[in-house]
């Protein structure tokens, strides 16, 4: 597996990845409280743009409504917390099987009646919506008011109950990160990866060959959510608050999707890249303008958009697949 | 023996369109066959049906003695029909070796034997040293090899082939019939093809089924049914026999 793993991977490409890994543990050490949460923003959106770019960038699904799977598990693992004590990595249990239970219908509804394209967003729109509308009036986690998880003074990390100090999550994340930067890098490697990239290519002559689509795509949703799914626990037990209308809300299935289509839709490190680029500029211009005295509402969104619309205008394909033939990284042939 | 394929009297209508008339015909076990006619005469609508893409509307396609009209295309190929498609579609961002990789990978499961199994249908298809190229970036002499690869690397028993010469020049498609030949020769691999260049035709096929408006008016060996009337007057024109 590791074989597989490092296959065509250029030197240079490993010991890069290495230094960025050991720049990434110890960044605590040195990073203020103010680095640290942006940090843990980045590392976020790296995991979710990950997860799903796997549905968008492997199997060529566009999903407009990932937020759903964020909120659900963070739902799920923090109401069961709330309620009855269960800790997130008990709560996950049951909250990654729902998300991908959902994906699984929705992809089953658009894939068994060939619901593609903008139609198939569309409908990932929908159940998202509908969640956000369902949940401002499901009881069981509190409604519209919002679902709170209780906060005390904690003496400590506790990693079982994820009560404690960003640092705890900062590391929880980073290692969500690794290990979907790693999950990823096998299933494209593997038989399933050639299926998506055929699907994605080409839907008919993938099914030519041999191909069962509907069956490789539901694998995709499936996983897709899943692994979504465990970003809202965190986000759950790190927020420590949830509302329908933010965690369901389009905006933040929008914020999910930015970072692969920055760093470059269908790569493995673009997701990664991307979410440094994004939180790096926002945070920048947040502080930029803080620091010029320019207090005007929308300001920052203004130049976000601007700053998204020259990344796009200027390397279509993302960042990393250019910043990938600057370094000299493009894996060899076997 | 029993025919590898056998086409019993399927026809499909679009609307008002009978595209497909009542065919027949069949293919015994290493044959190469032929499928010729006017634009518009139903042929791809033929392949299709054979390949899983249309069920017919009436009729019956029959593959190693079972039946396979109203299966899906992907289990269509699962039993053993490779095809290429006349517009050709590889998979464009991929890789020809990931073209190729993709088919090989049906029937194996490890993906370094996959890679192996393409060299070598890449190698047969003069495409090996271009294997790292993206199928986007070739012309389409070499994307039509790539169309042939693939569907060859699912390891089929039978491979349709929708016009892999139209646009070639007569030294590719030369060189493409060489390759059909010796594929034929060598694995035993069941061909039918479509194919409007008739040096191509009359080079590989033992045996020529003409459709005209959806129905199957001449069959038989090449030099006969260039001389058939039907054929001339509807297809070939007077001028092909002269």
């Amino acid at each position: 597996m590791i074989a597989r793993l490092i296959d065509g991977v250029p030197a240079r490409a490993l010991i890069l990845l290495g230094l960025l890994l050991a720049f990434a543990l110890f960044a605590p050490l040195f990073a203020s409280d103010y680095v640290l949460t942006v940090l843990i923003l980045i590392f976020y959106f790296a995991y979710t743009g990950q997860a799903w770019n796997i549905m968008m960038g492997f199997a060529g699904q566009l999903s407009l409504g990932h937020t759903l799977y964020v909120g659900l598990g963070a739902y799920t693992a923090a109401a069961l917390f709330v309620h009855y004590g269960i800790a997130p990595w008990l709560g996950l249990l049951v909250g990654v099987p729902i998300a991908a239970t959902v994906g699984a219908f929705i992809g089953f509804l658009a894939f068994r009646f060939r619901v593609g394209g903008v139609y198939f967003a569309i409908l990932t729109i929908a159940f998202a919506e509908f969640a956000r509308v369902g949940f401002d009036h499901f009881a069981w986690t509190a409604g519209s008011s919002g679902l709170f998880l209780p906060v005390k003074q904690y003496s400590g990390n506790d990693l079982w109950t994820l009560r404690g100090e960003p640092v705890m999550f900062y590391y929880v994340l980073l290692a969500a990160t690794v290990a979907a930067f790693i999950g990823c890098r096998l299933l494209l490697k593997s038989r399933i990866g050639y299926f998506w990239l055929a699907i994605r290519e080409d839907e008919e002559a993938a099914r030519a060959a041999g191909i069962d689509t509907f069956r490789y795509k539901m694998i995709a949703v499936i996983i897709s959510a899943a692994m979504t799914s465990f970003a809202g626990v965190v986000y759950a037990f790190y927020y420590n608050n949830l509302f329908p209308e933010q965690i369901f809300h389009i905006s933040r299935s929008i914020e999910i999707i930015l970072g692969p289509i920055v760093g470059g839709i269908g790569t493995l490190f673009g997701p990664i890249l991307g979410a440094f680029i994004l939180t790096g500029i926002a945070e920048a211009l947040t502080e930029g303008l803080h620091a010029i005295g320019v207090d005007v509402p929308g300001a920052k969104q203004v130049f976000y958009g601007i700053c998204l619309l020259f990344v796009i205008m200027a390397l279509p394909d993302g960042v990393w697949p250019w910043l990938k033939r600057r370094l000299g990284l493009t894996e060899r042939q076997s | 023996m029993k025919p590898l394929l056998e086409v019993q009297g399927v026809s499909k209508r679009f609307r008002g369109l009978l595209a497909v008339d009542k065919v027949s015909f069949e293919v015994p076990q290493g044959a190469i066959y032929a499928v010729i006619g006017p634009n518009g005469a139903g042929k791809t609508t033929l392949f299709n049906m054979i390949a899983g893409v249309f069920a017919p509307d009436g009729g019956a396609i029959d593959f190693a003695g079972e039946k396979i009209d109203g299966l899906p295309p992907n289990q269509v190929a699962q039993r053993g029909i490779g095809r290429t498609f006349q517009i050709v579609r590889p998979f464009p961002a991929l890789t020809v070796e990931e073209n190729v990789i993709v088919g090989a990978l049906m029937k194996r499961t490890d993906v370094s034997a996959a890679r192996a199994h393409a060299h070598e249908v890449l190698r047969r298809l003069d495409l090996y040293d271009k294997r790292a190229q993206r199928a986007s970036s070739m012309t389409l002499p070499d994307r039509k090899r790539l169309e042939v690869a693939r569907a060859l690397a699912t390891d089929p028993k039978l491979l349709l082939l929708d016009e892999v010469m139209a646009g070639l020049r007569p030294t590719e498609t030369d060189r493409m019939v060489d390759i059909l030949k010796e594929l034929n020769r060598d694995s035993g691999l069941t061909i039918l093809l479509i194919e409007h260049v008739m040096r191509a035709v009359m080079a590989l096929a033992q045996h020529i089924v003409v459709l005209h408006h959806g129905a199957n008016i001449a069959e038989g060996a090449p030099a006969d049914v260039v001389r058939d009337k039907a054929v001339i007057d509807s297809y070939l024109g007077a001028e092909a026999i002269a």
